[in-house]
């Protein structure tokens, strides 16, 4: 009997009682709701997320942010009042020159955004592209940048971006994880603490897809259990499990059941999910899926040897995710830490996620998804003007950790496209219009789902915990809104 | 005319309010300062001076010259005043008025006099013997309140199992199942609490509790995440100790403080390596100075989260926002442990076959200073910082007239009249008994808790835990032998209404095992577990591209062989980075910070894992060959029957036999015509002499079994 008013409770509230975060006024620990959608806060403009996030910090002055008068600099050593109580994770500061970019810029689209030649596609798409050139951070290393990018804070045991959206706003797929992970070449510093879950339920954690054709872990039967075999077996288990109910009467058994179907409707959905013979050769051609890695260059940025090819099919995935109704879409490449040879090695990462990234952008606008569905662009921080210059080294020919500005894209999902908004000093050194914290990035971010920072929060430990921090005064950058 | 009503109607209030019950400052009134007050008036802000975690702003002068609180007097408080203001520059708080109930709340309790006690946790134990003497009395006497009744006790099925599974963490086998049933005499169940206390599995499962306190890992953490080899000597160190039953007080102080005593024994400074489980960052950029300050705070935090259940944190950077705990006190706490450094020894042992090195904590001088906003860079070297504890917390007749240093805080969390850890410590023994707090926030004690429902009895364990020279067998006894305890965990419709939650512990509650157990019921149930006490951890089947999702692949899984390959759950290396799923997907804690309640999720990854995975799976295969074995000439209900018991430890009703016994024609059906597949489904695990087409519709059946919720429960 409890268990089945807990159960109406549940349905009934999918679509009223406001919805919210109901799994909080729940037991928060052993029910969560993960697969109910809910109500937002206000009117959304995005209902899905694809988070492309380069790990490691791509060097935004190569990419984005078009400095001429560094190039002019090139070899100067730089104002010392900027440098003063500034840490940096190699370079030596004392004697660090600037150094400018050997890359070429030019002006894109109707707002005459700037791109420079290593993203020539995506500089196709400007008008559709809104650029943030003043991200600032608070941390300097990897790790923590990538937690304080995912997770809101440098803390472990904290809920990444995709839980606590997950978590307020449920799953509108029956069959697939609202919070999925595609990676391509080496892992990232921060692995699998970039999906964490932290204090929310685990059904909030985000599920990474393997590559290949069994995406999920264990999603296949073991060999010699044939479909029709697994159906009788649960069906067998179902009627075992419904009877220690009706003994018990202890409600988790009936989530378990529960559980046991969609886990089974899950094995058809998600291989049906990343089998792409049925896209058009043109769709697979536009992102590139079968592409080979270059020959030359690449570092460490090669990874597995199929990372270009990895790449591709993940954008081309995340398209799939989406159209399926997956909240929450995290792509994570990882090698973009160019302390050295920033040349060739950007070169070689940004060949390979140019092309699929501009295809994604395009592919969703085609089918009518771009308005609902936000992409964003971003490492953990950015990197220095100044060459890295660490002893022994004969040339600068690279750059290091830069918290203080670096360059966000986000497209689509009721952001204005061809803005570029905020900007840094001469030198890119510090942001000069509009500074825009990483906390300020995700309450914007929340605030396109229609969630208010301050009000999607759980409690934890006695405290209301929240994607941004409680001692910050975040703000929502609503000059880049529709 | 107007006035004399509205005066009739705050009488008729007021009389009302005097006729109830007084007002409960912690339930009522703190509550309402908390939602409501405090973000202006708390730790952080303190606006206008008044701090409503500290009680002398509420009662003393303010910048302003008025008082917030004087007692008895609603009208010459300007609290009051403030939240009754209809004026716009003075009305508080100043978007949301408060409820015409909360301001009667507080009205009230000015009125009763302002009753402003201590904190409940903090407080001292509270022993009145009207309210009981026993956990069944009070526990009774409560539900009596409510109009409910205890729960019958369990069948003694449900009791070994939930015994063994408490106790030990593995299953019942056959003949202990049998002995218990047959046992008729009047200590039987005495006997059986006893046997397991004394079996050395009991240290496996109740150091796992610990190492979870501890952010045990067998890897750095962080993006080089280099392996600790070592690491599982200090693991054994636990487990042992648990098993001699060390007592909590010396438990507690060798791990803070073993390095410090004199003529320590190896294996006393050994125990502080539970503060070496830190995580540590060999990133190349990473300055070490800050690396290790983030250590030591992560040291202060997690001794503040296991023995006094306060979260620490916020005050690193500025006053507690709810607590009273400002940001000087939290580095007067951070200076215990700022004269640890990260040492090696070489120890020696009977379980080691050389002396090894290992990884402990040793003392250096440093002089601490508060952090500016947290930041390391930004000592405010004016202020000279001494290890001392926090003055809200318990004050205990100490030697104050020396500084203190980590030996007296050891001593003063486990000290007989420090009524918060022994609460904190007694209540995180009864959780794991009960799979529920006696607090509702487990991790936090803090002046944001509200008191228990069950505060005498959490008093009554603590001063328990303490008249037992803090023996945690002793206690766990003390527990598991309370009809409490022993109760059905069955819901009743009518107690389940007037205590849907539990609070008042009308029955016993059904819960999912935590994941190594999981993997050791598998391996137990099918006879494929292999038992050996303590050793480095070990490298069971893992999925292909896991260990690969460490940084630069840098980390290789080489599966163990022989008997390494079925050993325990709580023996599975366990690599920060790239964790097993099967440890995580059933809410193993990824050990980056200290958990001392785990989650347990119920999803459809749970399900796929004991549906599919290799391990679980194996153990489908194993099961099929051992009843088969074990029953070469019986029919197929005894065999279903025997499956189902090494699963459940009970028989199988017939109903459910039936049921049982469909699928398993089913399967037959299948694998007669399907004889490749009856081949690969048995794998390894064929019979001489047997067909596979025999064997296989087994295989099947066996992981059904395996996979009832019945089977990863604890009832």
């Amino acid at each position: 009997m409890q268990a089945n008013l807990r159960r109406d409770f549940l349905t009934s509230s999918a679509s009223g009682i406001g919805g919210i975060a109901l799994s909080h006024l729940l037991n928060q620990e052993t029910f969560a709701d993960a697969h109910v959608a809910k109500n937002s806060h206000f009117s959304p403009k995005a209902k899905n997320c694809i988070f492309i996030f380069m790990a490691g910090a791509p060097s935004q002055l190569d990419l984005f942010d078009y400095k001429p008068k560094l190039n002019e600099l090139n070899g100067k050593k730089m104002d010392a009042e900027l440098l003063k109580g500034k840490r940096f994770a190699f370079l030596q500061k004392e004697s660090a020159v600037l150094m400018g970019s050997s890359r070429k810029f030019s002006q894109h689209g109707k707002s005459g955004m700037w791109f420079s030649d290593l993203v020539p596609n995506l500089a196709k798409c400007s008008d559709d592209i809104c650029m943030i050139r003043s991200m600032h951070t608070d941390q300097f290393n990897h790790h923590p940048g990538q937690l304080q990018m995912q997770c809101g804070e440098a803390k472990f045991g904290i809920p990444s971006t995709g839980s606590w959206i997950n978590y307020g706003l449920g799953s509108e797929n029956q069959n697939l994880p609202g919070y999925i992970v595609l990676t391509a070449g080496r892992g990232s510093s921060g692995g699998a603490t970039l999906w964490q879950n932290g204090f929310l339920p685990s059904n909030y954690a985000g599920v990474q897809f393997r590559n290949g054709d069994s995406p999920l872990l264990n999603l296949k039967n073991p060999n010699g259990i044939p479909i029709q075999l697994q159906k009788s077996g649960l069906e067998t288990l179902r009627k075992l499990n419904e009877k220690h109910f009706s003994r018990t009467l202890d409600p988790e058994i009936l989530s378990r059941i529960e559980n046991y179907e969609l886990a089974f409707r899950m094995q058809s959905a998600a291989p049906e999910l990343v089998d792409l013979s049925n896209e058009t050769s043109k769709t697979l051609e536009n992102y590139g899926v079968n592409r080979q890695l270059p020959k030359e260059g690449g570092g460490r940025g090669k990874g597995n040897g199929n990372t270009y090819a990895d790449f591709s099919r993940n954008c081309l995935l995340a398209r799939r995710m989406v159209e399926r109704g997956v909240r929450f879409v995290n792509i994570i490449h990882a090698s973009w830490d160019h302390h050295s040879n920033l040349d060739p090695e950007i070169s070689f990462n940004a060949r390979m996620s140019d092309q699929p990234i501009a295809a994604l952008i395009n592919d969703l606008k085609e089918r009518g998804l771009l308005d609902e569905t936000l992409v964003v662009w971003a490492g953990e921080f950015g990197r220095t003007p100044l060459g890295e210059n660490r002893p022994g080294r004969k040339a600068n020919t690279g750059r290091d950790h830069h918290p203080n500005a670096f360059t966000a894209l986000m497209a689509g999902g009721g952001v204005r496209g061809g803005l570029t908004y905020g900007s840094t000093d001469e030198i890119g050194w510090n942001p000069e219009e509009n500074p825009v914290h990483v906390n300020d990035f995700q309450a914007t971010l929340l605030h396109l789902f229609g969630l208010d920072h301050e009000k999607l929060t759980y409690n934890h430990a006695g405290t209301q915990r929240r994607l941004t921090s409680i001692t910050r005064k975040s703000r929502v950058i609503k000059d880049i809104l529709t | 005319m107007k006035s004399r009503i509205l005066m009739t109607i705050t009488f008729t209030i007021l009389s009302w309010t005097d006729l109830r019950a007084k007002i409960d400052f912690e339930r009522e009134v703190r509550p309402i300062l908390i939602n409501k007050c405090i973000n202006c008036h708390g730790g952080i802000k303190a606006k206008s001076g008044l701090n409503f975690t500290k009680k002398n702003t509420v009662f003393n002068k303010l910048n302003s010259g008025e008082i917030a609180v004087t007692a008895k007097s609603p009208l010459k408080s300007e609290l009051f005043h403030r939240i009754t203001s209809t004026d716009e520059s003075d009305k508080m708080p100043p978007d949301k008025p408060l409820s015409q109930k909360e301001i009667n709340t507080i009205k009230a309790w000015i009125k009763e006099g302002a009753i402003w006690p201590e904190h409940w946790a903090y407080s001292p134990l509270q022993k009145k013997a009207q309210n009981g003497s026993s956990i069944d009395e009070i526990i009774v006497a409560k539900l009596k309140e409510i109009g409910i009744t205890q729960s019958k006790i369990a069948n003694k099925r449900t009791l070994i199992r939930r015994l063994s599974l408490d106790l030990i963490g593995l299953p019942p086998s056959k003949i202990e199942i049998n002995n218990f049933i047959n046992d008729t005499s009047d200590n039987a169940y005495e006997k059986l609490v006893q046997r397991l206390l004394e079996s050395k599995h009991f240290g496996e499962r109740w150091a796992r509790h610990w190492l979870d306190s501890a952010r045990y890992a067998d890897s750095d953490g962080y993006e080089k995440d280099n392996i600790r080899p070592n690491a599982w000597i200090w693991r054994k160190w636990v487990i042992d100790t648990i098993n001699n039953d060390m007592p909590f007080d010396q438990f507690t102080i060798e791990q803070i403080s073993g390095d410090l005593k004199k003529n320590a024994k190896p294996s006393q400074v050994l125990a502080t390596a539970f503060h070496r489980q830190t995580l540590y960052n060999r990133e190349g950029g990473v300055d070490p100075e800050e690396d290790r300050t983030k250590r030591t705070i992560d040291r202060a935090n997690t001794t503040a989260l296991v023995w006094l259940g306060l979260s620490l944190e916020c005050a690193q950077c500025h006053d507690h926002p709810y607590d009273s705990l400002t940001q000087k006190e939290f580095y007067q706490f951070y200076s215990f442990f700022n004269d640890m450094t990260e040492s090696e020894i070489d120890y020696e042992s009977d379980f080691l076959e050389k002396k090894s090195k290992v990884r402990v904590m040793k003392r250096k001088d440093r002089q601490t200073f508060i952090f500016h906003r947290g930041d390391f860079l930004q000592p405010m070297k004016e202020i000279k910082i001494s290890s001392t504890t926090p003055r809200s917390l318990p004050q205990i007749n100490a030697d104050k007239s020396k500084e203190w240093d980590r030996i007296d805080l050891g001593n003063w969390l486990v000290n007989v009249n420090n009524p918060l850890s022994s609460r904190v410590l007694s209540n995180d023994i009864w959780t794991k008994l009960f799979g529920a707090s006696l607090v509702q926030t487990k991790s936090d004690f803090g002046t944001r808790s509200t008191p228990p429902e069950q505060l005498y009895l959490l008093d009554h364990l603590a001063e328990k835990f303490n008249q037992l020279n803090w023996s945690r067998k002793k206690l766990i006894a003390y527990i598991v032998n309370s009809k409490t305890y022993k109760q059905s965990s069955i819901r009743r419709k009518e107690a389940d209404e007037k205590d849907p939650d539990n609070h008042f512990y009308h029955r016993q509650n059904r819960f999912r095992i935590e994941g190594e157990i999981v993997r050791d019921i598998f391996l137990s149930s099918s006879g494929l577990i292999k038992h050996k006490i303590g050793g480095p951890s070990v490298f069971p089947p893992i999925p292909d591209g896991v260990a690969e999702q460490s940084f630069a692949g840098n980390f290789k899984w080489e599966t163990s062989q022989g008997d390494d390959r079925y050993r325990r759950g709580m023996y599975t290396f366990f690599k920060r980075t790239a964790p097993d799923p099967n440890l995580i997907t059933f809410d193993c804690p990824d050990a980056n910070v200290s958990i001392t309640k785990r989650n347990i999720s119920n999803n459809p990854i749970v399900a796929l894992a004991t549906l599919g995975n290799e391990v679980f799976h194996e153990a489908a295969q194993a099961l099929a060959k051992r009843i088969i074995k074990n029953l070469p000439n019986d029919n197929d209900q005894d065999r279903i029957a025997e499956a189902f018991q090494l699963c459940t430890s009970r028989k199988s009703k017939p109903e459910e036999t039936n049921e049982l016994m469909t699928l398993l024609k089913k399967s037959r059906h299948f694998y007669a015509e399907n004889k490749e597949e009856a081949k690969t489904v048995i794998g390894k695990y064929s019979i001489e002499n047997i067909e596979a087409a025999d064997l296989a519709p087994w295989v099947n059946v066996s992981r059904i079994i395996l996979n009832l919720d019945e089977t990863i429960t604890r009832e």
